[in-house]
């Protein structure tokens, strides 16, 4: 067993705003500058949708992730045709501008400027990288909440699979529904982007497995663009080098959560370590598709378990971190509840980021062009814990983005936040005393009375310490083997890149 | 297999060049502050410096928490306020004073003529209308020219004084919102305006934000609940409110609130952000949503108050509501409440017109509760004005009757206006009791009897005609009625309104409704919010944690407005504020009256009264008269040569120059302005815009604004009609053009207003100054604290504004060297004895009353203003605060310790050497600060305490308990930067706050009795002023929304052309902006679709031929407006939206149709005042600042909208 340990980052999605405070706060700290306008290592989607760049999930088109041959062997799917070499100055797959967006800026300074004329001045739209004029034809962001539109919420294409009765409502009043999709970098166990690299420039961190592009050893081949199937990682126009989300390791090794997480006011981030077992990655990755969610899950081992403590030891993992890991927030929803899934999971790269899915209102039928919401005749606390398929939200368009096409999954996990919330409600409206049928409800999900007290308090009461738990990093130690630390204490920040240099 | 493939590395060796992203990260200092203005979250953000450069922010998370149970309030902000940081150095910042150039050339030239007399030389090129007309026409069209800020403060203070000297202060307005979230730079103008006599002009009620509801319920402008409070409902009604988009940091309770237990149902045409987290989303027809709440009313009267009668709702709705009391009914006609003064047990009980009765269930006889108005008011017996169900002059205790439905004396049939669908009258059974009063027997009923006729419940009664069961669709707002406004199934109203019912009776009302813009901006707001407000009244919801009424629109909470009202308004020099309410200001001035034939043309009046020809306009100018409204310029002459010529006659006192004052206007021979608008005597003529977009987006009908203040190009066609219809005032043949002689915007970026003005001032932003933020949605009190020094030539408005007054000063010196005095014209105002002044609507100029200022008619105030000394006065703390203390909700308190300990700590210099008290400087906005934090109850508990003991006094409870713990509690500036503060409990607020405990509105009321602000002291189903009774709106009713064919406002525009089709325009708030703040930055274009998308149904657009992103033109008469579009069938359809507060000043093409630049959201609107609202000097209906009269809405406009190729810039 060789234990590492992962920073994983959980989105309850379920709470998002859809306000993209987080795109925001990560565009200002790192990508606010020439080169990087187009690029966000954070980006929310609304979904049903297209997404960021558009249409990402369309790996017949893009190529990203791994592919799983008859042999159950593990090859990028990026090299599944022609060889890998062989396409680096050639690459289809490539997501070009329109597939982003040419960023945009305003020409302000004629508000100031312009000469006194017949008109009112405006400032019109220009290309930021060229300046010249342009139409504003896309953005990164294009179809926010665009619910029930014919040319993207449409043209999903994780809503393969969906009945077809069922798509064609979502385009109606009856079932129209969006929801929204937080993305950052899924810091993989089996990264495409690292595997696709030609020059080495990318690695996983062996202390919390954040993937970074060496900035001094990329060559801009641009393969981790094409091989990475979220499209999480950027080149960079400007400095010919690829970027992407850090994890803001530099807050976190400081015991501060990433910007995206710390701005996230609709409090739906929590992060944790999750300790795995890197012995099983090869196994897992190629698993056949109905066995892969088991497996990629199984990745993540117990830290209360004391086989996993001592070979957690045995693998260099500090004790803090053992620790961290056993009040990590991620482990409870995605080991203890099951409640969180990775997202696209078929894409083989070991995704390290967890998502709880969203509840949705329940829909509605038109009776002689009136609006009648599809509720029982009889009472409920919750109408939708009997009756899932009356959610808005598809249960097949949440299996394919979060468990492969398995509903099963889904309808576990949002009949165990409906119990949970009628057990609530009951408790609310009639008191404290438990009745049977209560008791009974919550056990059909697998969850005692004190599991849903716990999973109600960490959704919703969670203070700024419940959501985000940090390991020790012990930078002193780090940085010991490459300078002493008391020297450090007075050197850092004036560079090691760029060096001071004495003057000609 | 791949594990060849992951490089994992440990090695630090390796990873040395990690440090450019840390070095990216390290920063010089971390400073706590927050954003300004509009945006009411408050929230504390810690802004990063480095080098000298705010580079970016985050939010600060240790907010204190509140009591165990609750999720806590971190992290507050959202993607707008996360982007401000782009603001300091963006290419839109104004970094210097800039001047329109053709006025700076014809100001230097007539200063040089005039031998550098400023006054003069600004005199002489408004005398000379062709110059005044050239640099208007150039208003808005470029040309701008970067001048020296001496020149441009020399500028607007000889536009100032010249104002003043020709005209009369009340010449010079100044507009700025919502002082809560910068309350000293809202301060800098409105205390500048204060001292000059210029005038204060609102915004709440402008913005149609007030919720005429409140104060016709509640006696109350606005009181909500925190946001933490949202956690503590168990059934919450989302209506028209996005909160994702207006309450983005506050949104995570409502989601949170669900994993609790709570349902949701959502309210909202479109599926709409919020709608995700709905249980039950319910797409109501845009504005419809009164007809859905009247039939949830139905069933709930029904179901809980006949069939079958819920304990804690008969006990709440007895105690804490008008259902009780009597009204007289007099030939089938509900009228006005019993009054106590006609029973003869009870005749000559003090204020007995206005002390009220109910029926004793157990001694069968009427019973005069204690806690009326009339109590609120009283000289003798004070100590009365409380919830206590007891007559104090027979000194029993009383057992309410809620209804004579199982015992009475007879059953009468009401009439009940029919409005919508054939309209008529229908006539519904009425149980009644006879009472003998001194002038003989009078039929009475309970307004709870009432309430059930009015919704057609089926009791019983006589027969029961014209009432109905859930499947009639005629006699009553039955499920069945509803169904052809809302759009939605009888069967989802049933099971909402028993659910409703079932939530209020199990958890004892917490029951909430979240309500916003897309409710209260219709005309007819007032009745969709009562519609809702009563369903929360019947279920004993009001006034408990998790229940009520939650109204977040524009809302603020400025919490320690007792304080800081007398610095604001200059109280502290004896000052009278010229508050005006900007409807009216901006209805009559930007001559907006003139385009229309008035309220009869849309608004819905019974039919039982004659329709007689009136006009709004008609109704303002009454409304002044009779002191129900303020209004300014107020004569057509200058007020301080009013006060001259009286004193000329002979009038040596200030009451002898009032008593002139009424003479000449009873004779006629002193001219109101409001008669006669737009006689040049009338029109403002300077404006100071400060921390506001008054010229765009806060302008309903900006195309009138450009037009007649500003004498620029317009888009609108509208036309004046032949026959206005107007009898009240003079409707001069030609409108004027550019009434305006001086626009002066200060400002940190060039919007749409600064674009307009003549002068802008660069203001400095938000980071960059000191100042006090605070809010409804938490109950902390923020800083503003200055990161970074204001950047280039900008300075804040504090300073601005001082220096704007210090050279008012100087010019003075030779045109108002001598103190001169000014009478101010004051209407009716609440919270004052003028609640009791006017039983009958009645109008002395037609010879019904006498003329007595502060009862028939305006008050007025003599103040004596010396100009040569309002520079120095702008920046010390005057004696009136120490000498009169500070007061609010009608309670004065002293502060004089605490003003003379501020005074040691913050001596202002120039008073150490006089004989009088040593004075507080306030020269430094922190010094503001300090001085508004030090002396109020809000934050200081030695003073909280005292307003207890000044309620005790009026309410005969005891209070001061509950000051007790927080005794000791004091907060200064510096405690603020280190965490933000909790209020304290105080009765200047409804709420309770100790312990942690959530805000919300009324529990002080609820539990404490301390009666509402109203006529009976309790809530008002009931509202019986005669304009109420005449308009048909005593009782909640269904009015049809105004159409289009009501509005006049697109008829000429269907001749233009008819290539368009005819849309509701709905303008809810943006995702991308806090109003037009943050709309034109760059990250907030990026995440939008890089302009203000026109949203449009799918089918709609395909019908036109329009797809997705395509250029669409919406136009109407009232101008017009061009962008590209957005298809979706999450809009409905027949409406389309535009997220509202859009700027013209990026990315706007020419229009095709009118060939001018396209204007804004604000293009296509005109507003309409709905005159029931200026009802005064009645109890809860009268006027005061952002707190009574019309609002400024705009919802029911419609437009045509077409598809064009792409336009030109």
């Amino acid at each position: 067993m060789k234990v590492r340990a992962q920073m994983s980052m959980l989105f309850h999605l379920d709470k998002c705003i859809g306000c993209h405070t987080c795109s925001v706060a990560c565009k200002n700290l790192w990508t606010d500058r020439k080169g990087a306008e187009y690029m966000w290592w954070n980006n929310v989607e609304t979904r049903p949708g297209t997404g960021y760049p558009t249409g990402w999930e369309d790996q017949e088109h893009y190529k990203g992730g791994w592919r799983r041959d008859e042999k159950g062997r593990i090859k990028l799917k990026l090299h599944s045709k022609a060889g890998g070499l062989g396409k680096l100055f050639y690459n289809p797959s490539l997501p070009e501008l329109d597939d982003y967006y040419d960023p945009f800026t305003f020409k302000y300074g004629d508000l100031f400027d312009a000469p006194q004329g017949d008109q009112q001045p405006t400032a019109i739209p220009i290309s930021k990288i060229t300046g010249e004029p342009m139409k504003i034809e896309s953005g990164p962001n294009w179809d926010d909440d665009l619910g029930g539109s014919d040319t993207y919420a449409k043209n999903d294409v994780s809503m393969e699979g969906v009945d077809a009765a069922v798509r064609a409502q979502m385009e109606e009043l009856e079932r129209v529904v969006f929801n929204y999709l937080p993305r950052i970098c899924n810091h993989c166990l089996n990264p495409a982007c690292v595997g696709a690299c030609p020059s080495g420039a990318i690695y996983k961190r062996g202390e919390d497995g954040v993937v970074l592009v060496n900035e001094d050893k990329c060559r801009g081949w641009r393969m981790c663009v094409a091989a990475c199937p979220y499209k999480k990682v950027y080149y960079n126009w400007s400095t010919g080098k690829s970027e992407k989300c850090i994890l803001c390791f530099p807050r976190m090794e400081t015991g501060q959560a990433p910007a995206c997480a710390h701005s996230c006011v609709g409090r739906i981030r929590y992060m944790g370590v999750l300790l795995y077992d890197a012995d099983k990655i090869s196994d897992m990755v190629s698993k056949p598709d109905d066995e892969l969610l088991d497996a990629h899950l199984g990745m993540i081992l117990d830290p209360h378990d004391p086989d996993v403590v001592k070979a957690a030891a045995a693998s260099g993992i500090d004790d803090g971190w053992i620790d961290a890991a056993r009040n990590s927030p991620v482990y409870k929803f995605v080991k203890e509840w099951g409640m969180a899934l990775p997202l696209h999971s078929e894409y083989r790269t070991g995704a390290m980021m967890f998502y709880i899915p969203p509840m949705s209102p329940v829909v509605s039928t038109i009776e002689s062009n009136l609006v009648k919401l599809d509720l029982p005749e009889e009472r409920k606390d919750f109408e939708l814990l009997d009756q899932l398929d009356k959610a808005r939200l598809p249960i097949k368009y949440l299996a394919n983005l979060f468990s492969i096409g398995d509903e099963e999954p889904i309808r576990r996990i949002l009949r165990t936040m409906l119990s949970i919330r009628t057990y609530k409600r009951r408790q609310s409206l009639d008191g404290t005393e438990l009745d049977a049928e209560t008791i009974e409800m919550l056990a059909q999900v697998g969850l005692s009375v004190n599991d849903a007290e716990d999973i109600y308090k960490l959704t919703t009461l969670p203070t700024i310490e419940d959501r985000f738990v940090f390991p020790p990093y012990h930078r002193e130690m780090s940085i010991e083997e490459i300078n002493d630390p008391l020297a450090h204490k007075g050197e850092t920040g004036l560079g090691y890149i760029q060096a001071a240099h004495r003057g000609p | 297999m791949s594990d060849h493939w992951i490089q994992e590395s440990l090695n630090p060796a390796e990873r040395k060049w990690e440090e450019f992203y840390r070095n990216r990260f390290q920063h010089d200092k971390r400073v706590r502050t927050t954003h300004g203005v509009n945006c009411t979250g408050s929230c504390s953000w810690e802004v990063f410096v480095k080098d000298g450069i705010v580079t970016w922010e985050l939010q600060a998370t240790d907010y204190p928490q509140l009591e165990e149970g609750l999720p806590p309030y971190e992290p507050r902000g959202c993607q707008r306020g996360i982007s401000y940081s782009w603001y300091l150095y963006s290419p839109i910042r104004v970094k210097y004073p800039y001047a329109r150039g053709v006025l700076v050339d014809m100001y230097r030239k007539a200063k040089r003529e005039y031998q550098g007399d400023a006054v003069a030389a600004w005199a002489s090129i408004q005398d000379d209308p062709e110059m005044r007309a050239r640099y208007q026409a150039a208003r808005g069209k470029g040309g701008f020219r970067r001048i020296g800020w001496d020149e441009a403060v020399e500028i607007a203070a000889a536009s100032t004084v010249h104002t003043i000297k020709q005209h009369g202060p009340d010449r010079v307005a100044g507009f700025s919102p919502i002082p809560a979230m910068s309350q000293v730079s809202y301060a800098s103008g409105s205390r500048f305006m204060s001292l000059i006599g210029g005038v204060v002009m609102s915004f709440y009620d402008w913005y149609c934000d007030l919720p005429p509801a409140s104060p016709e319920i509640w006696g109350e402008q606005t009181d909500v609940h925190e946001s933490a409070d949202w956690y503590n409902a168990r059934f919450v009604a989302v209506m028209g409110a996005n909160l994702n988009m207006t309450r983005t940091p506050d949104t995570h309770f409502i989601s949170e609130v669900r994993h609790a237990g709570a349902k949701l149902a959502v309210f909202t045409p479109d599926f709409s952000q919020i709608a995700k987290y709905a249980d039950w989303w319910v797409p109501t027809n845009p504005g419809q949503d009164t007809a859905f709440w009247l039939a949830v009313n139905h069933v709930l009267l029904s179901e809980y108050f006949h069939e079958r009668k819920v304990e804690y709702f008969q006990t709440y709705n007895k105690t804490y509501t008008d259902g009780p009391f009597l009204v007289e009914i007099t030939d089938g006609v509900a009228g006005k409440c019993l009054r106590a003064n006609r029973l003869a047990s009870h005749a000559d009980v003090e204020n007995g017109d206005w002390k009220l009765l109910v029926w004793d269930e157990d001694a069968k006889a009427p019973r005069m509760p204690n806690g009326a108005i009339g109590d609120r008011w009283a000289s003798e017996h004070k100590g009365r004005w409380n919830l206590e169900m007891h007559d104090s002059v027979l000194d029993v205790d009383i057992n309410p009757s809620l209804t004579f439905a199982d015992d009475h004396d007879g059953v009468v049939e009401v009439d009940f206006e029919v409005y919508g669908g054939d309209g008529g009258v229908e006539a519904r059974p009425v149980p009644t009791r006879v009472i003998e009063t001194i002038d003989g027997p009078v039929t009475v009923t309970t307004i709870h009897d009432l309430l059930m006729a009015r919704f057609g419940v089926k009791r019983g009664l006589a027969g029961d005609p014209n009432t109905a069961d859930y499947d009639a669709e005629t006699g009553g707002y039955t499920p069945a009625w509803q169904e052809k406004y809302t759009g939605i199934h009888r069967d989802t109203v049933i099971k909402f309104a028993r659910e409703w019912g079932r939530n209020g009776e199990k958890t004892n009302g917490r029951n909430m409704i979240i309500i916003g813009a897309g409710a209260n901006h219709w005309y007819h707001n007032n009745l969709l919010y009562r519609s809702g407000i009563t369903a929360l009244m019947l279920t004993g919801s009001v006034g408990i944690n998790g229940g009520g009424l939650a109204h977040y629109v524009g809302q603020e909470k400025l919490v320690c407005h007792a304080s800081w009202g007398a610095l604001a308004f200059a109280g502290d020099w004896g000052m009278a504020p010229r508050h005006m309410n900007s409807p009216s200001f901006h209805y009559v001035h930007s001559d907006q009256w003139r385009y229309e034939r008035g309220y009869r043309e849309y608004d819905s009046l019974p039919s039982v009264h004659p329709a007689k020809f009136d006009h709004t306009i008609d109704h303002q100018a009454r409304a002044v008269r009779k002191g129900w409204l303020p209004f300014f310029p107020q004569f057509k002459e200058n007020p301080i040569e009013v006060v001259e010529e009286a004193r000329k006659h002979g009038a040596d006192t200030d009451e002898a120059v009032v008593d002139t004052v009424v003479e000449r206007m009873k004779s006629g021979d002193l001219e109101l302005a409001i008669d006669d608008p737009d006689a040049p005597e009338s029109w403002p003529r300077t404006w100071f815009i400060w921390r506001g977009n008054a010229i765009g987006t806060s302008a309903k009908g900006h195309e009138f604004f450009l037009r007649h203040y500003l004498g620029t190009h317009s888009t609108a066609i509208a036309k004046e009609p032949d026959d206005h219809g107007i009898t009240e005032v003079k409707v001069r043949p030609d409108a004027p053009i550019g009434k305006m002689d001086l626009v002066v915007d200060l400002n940190f970026r060039m919007d749409t207003s600064a674009l307009h003005s003549d002068i802008v001032l660069p203001a400095a932003t938000w980071y960059e100054k000191n100042d006090i933020n605070s809010t409804d949605m938490h109950s902390f009190i923020n800083p503003m604290q200055m990161a970074v020094p204001p950047a280039w030539e900008s300075k804040n408005d504090w300073e601005i504004f001082q220096k704007i007054a210090a050279k008012v000063s100087e010019m003075s010196q030779k045109y108002l060297p001598e103190p001169v005095s000014d009478v101010i014209m004051q209407p009716l105002v609440h919270d004052s004895i003028d609640e009791i002044s006017q039983p009958q609507v009645v109008d002395w100029r037609k010879g019904e009353a006498e003329a007595v200022p502060g009862k028939t008619m305006p008050k007025f105030k003599i103040v004596e203003r010396d100009y040569t000394k309002v520079g120095e006065k702008m920046g010390s703390l005057g004696l009136g605060i120490r000498n009169n203390g500070v007061g609010a909700h009608g309670l004065r308190f002293k502060v004089d310790d605490f003003y003379d300990e501020l005074a040691r700590k913050q001596p202002d210099q120039s008073s150490r050497d006089g004989d009088g008290p040593l004075r507080p400087s306030i020269k430094r906005d922190r010094e503001a600060c300090d001085a508004i934090l030090a002396l109020d109850p809000a934050t200081n508990g030695e003073i909280a305490h005292r307003a207890f003991e000044a309620e005790e006094v009026k309410t005969g409870q005891s209070l001061t308990h509950l000051a007790a713990g927080s005794r000791d509690s004091r907060v200064s500036f510096a405690d603020l930067i280190v965490q933000p503060r909790r209020i304290l409990t105080t009765p200047t607020w409804s709420g309770k706050v100790a312990k942690g405990r959530p805000y919300s509105p009324f529990t002080l009321n609820v539990e404490n009795l301390i009666p509402w602000r109203t006529l009976t002291g309790r809530q008002h189903f009931y509202l019986d002023h005669e304009q109420y009774i005449e308009w048909g709106e005593s009782l909640p009713c269904y009015k049809p929304k105004p159409d289009h064919a009501m509005l006049s406002e697109t008829e000429e525009s269907l001749a233009e052309g008819q290539d368009g089709k005819l849309f509701n325009y709905i303008t809810p708030h943006g995702k991308w902006s806090i109003h037009s703040t943050y709309s034109e930055n760059d990250r907030m274009m990026t995440l939008s679709r890089g302009g203000y998308p026109v949203w449009i149904n799918n089918k709609d657009a395909a019908e036109q031929g329009i797809a997705d992103n395509d250029w669409v033109e919406l136009y109407n008469d009232n101008g017009v407006f061009v962008q590209r579009c957005t298809t979706s069938s999450r809009i409905p359809r027949g409406s389309i939206f535009v997220y509202h507060a859009t700027e013209r000043t990026v990315g706007i093409p020419i229009s095709p149709r009118r060939k001018k630049r396209a204007g804004m959201n604000n293009s296509l609107t005109r507003v309409r005042l709905k005159p029931v609202l200026m009802s005064g000097g009645y109890a809860q209906f009268t006027y005061s600042f952002n707190y009574w009269g019309p609002t400024g809405n705009n919802r029911d406009t419609f437009v045509y909208l077409r598809r064009i190729e792409n336009p030109s810039y």
